[in-house]
């Protein structure tokens, strides 16, 4: 269970957001600029809190008061971003290994065959990421992000780069992963339509703060306060 | 073919000899410090950057001479390292290969810092969250991306250790067999009668030994650029 309890000041904007996650698909869920990036990078620790606590169950990751602020390669947290952030060096198969590789993981044959079969990149492997489609780069970003194993994946507006043709060819894989690999997930966007699809809970944020957290009754009610 | 005597032959070696150990000792530091221009703020780093830049502007023959009375025998560096760890520059090979180091440094970092400016840092971030530390973040994802300007810079120190001459005369001399690089010795022959002919066989070599440094360059950067567009 992720614990977040924060607070940050970044010039005129200030956001303050207590919420916690079970298992299943969180989603964090507001207009552009509410700051749900902000949140998703304190989390992963790229961004550190002016306050606060992030515990993953027993893991602290983050204690202002204790002084703790694990940096991000000991969190363990795969980050899907929104663009993708392939290495551009590395072949597929070396981006998908990175992450294992990094975290002192030994090879595991099984789970690489399994995470590339669930996002079907067999045949992208020996490629290089600058001749992919951002359909495809997202589904490797997704792969290389779970092949670390991570205690929780983060997922930033993982389709808004990508036109309504891709987000269909994507939106079922993250469907699969939701019910096939028991990852728990932060799944970041501003498009309530997707979230109705996969999101298990919804933290609604406005304006810096949280709003509501609860399901995903939760989307109706903040797309209709959108509308006012 | 062209009829290199003995003598000339000792030069070329020579030179290419200082050319590449400059190089080679210089590019660590080289690395280091464009790293640390490119991403670290810090009091006096405009200082900094400047000193790195100034053997670029002063003349040669005032970097010579800084040189000599820092790293001589009886200099403030020169006279502890002899002393106490039997290392000597001054007149000697190594000493050429200092002060083409030296010379050659403001080359070397400059590419190789503006590679790393050019580095998208978001990519050092992704790398972080997938378990890597520093370290590795520089191994693994900024050495490799930033590796055209570390070719460029790496042939543009050579090219210049090559090449140089007014630091190197004035700090080691001009001892055939020793500090007697190609510059040296194509300035020797222009001093004393029909040494035209030698001095010429001395310029072709040096065009031809440039040229193939920047051919090589050419390919490698392009090798190196190419991966990261495409299969």
């Amino acid at each position: 269970m992720l614990d977040v309890d924060v607070e940050k000041r970044l010039g005129d904007f200030s956001l303050s957001a207590r919420f916690q996650t079970g298992n299943g698909v969180t989603a964090v869920f507001g207009p552009s600029g509410a700051g749900k990036t902000t949140l998703v990078n304190m989390i992963a620790g790229l961004v550190a809190p002016d306050r606060g606590r992030i515990a993953i169950d027993e893991t602290v990751l983050f204690d202002s008061t204790k002084r703790i602020d694990l940096p991000p390669h000991r969190r363990r947290i795969g980050y899907v971003f929104q663009e993708g952030r392939l290495f551009p060096h590395f072949s597929v198969a070396h981006n998908l290994d990175y992450g294992r590789r990094m975290c002192g993981l030994p090879p595991d044959r099984a789970q690489m065959a399994r995470i590339v079969g669930l996002l079907d990149i067999g045949q992208l492997l020996e490629r290089r990421p600058g001749k992919l489609s951002g359909g495809e780069r997202q589904r490797i970003a997704i792969g290389r992000a779970l092949l670390m194993r991570p205690r929780l994946l983060l997922l930033d507006e993982p389709l808004a780069s990508l036109d309504i043709a891709r987000k269909r060819e994507i939106l079922p894989y993250l469907e699969r992963l939701r019910d096939e690999v028991g990852v728990p997930m932060v799944y970041v966007s501003h498009q309530a339509a997707e979230l109705r699809r996969i999101a298990t809970s919804v933290v609604w944020i406005k304006a810096g703060r949280v709003e509501a957290a609860g399901g995903k009754e939760l989307l109706d009610a903040a797309d209709a306060d959108a509308v006012l | 073919m062209l009829d290199l005597s003995p003598d000339e032959w000792i030069a070329i070696r020579l030179s290419l000899r200082i050319a590449v150990v400059a190089t080679l000792v210089a590019l660590p530091f080289g690395i280091a410090m464009a790293w640390l221009l490119a991403r670290k703020s810090f009091w006096g780093k405009t200082l900094l950057d400047g000193l790195v830049h100034l053997p670029l502007v002063l003349p040669p023959v005032v970097t010579g001479y800084l040189l000599l009375i820092t790293f001589g025998r009886r200099g403030l560096l020169g006279a502890f390292l002899a002393d106490q760890l039997g290392i000597v520059f001054s007149f000697r090979w190594t000493g050429a290969a200092l002060a083409c180091g030296i010379m050659g440094f403001p080359l070397l970092v400059r590419p190789i810092r503006l590679a790393i400016e050019a580095i998208d840092t978001r990519l050092e971030e992704a790398a972080s969250t997938l378990g890597a530390n520093g370290v590795w973040v520089f191994l693994t994802v900024t050495l490799p991306l930033a590796l055209p300007g570390l070719i460029a810079g790496t042939v543009l120190c050579f090219a210049k250790a090559l090449g140089e001459f007014g630091a190197t005369i004035t700090f080691v001399a001009n001892i055939p067999g020793e500090t007697q690089t190609i510059s040296a010795a194509i300035y020797t022959f222009t001093q004393v009668p029909n040494g035209d002919a030698a001095a010429g066989r001395l310029v072709l070599v040096a065009i031809a030994i440039s040229l193939a440094a920047l051919v090589a360059a050419e390919w490698l950067s392009r090798r190196a650029g190419m991966r990261f567009h495409g299969e």
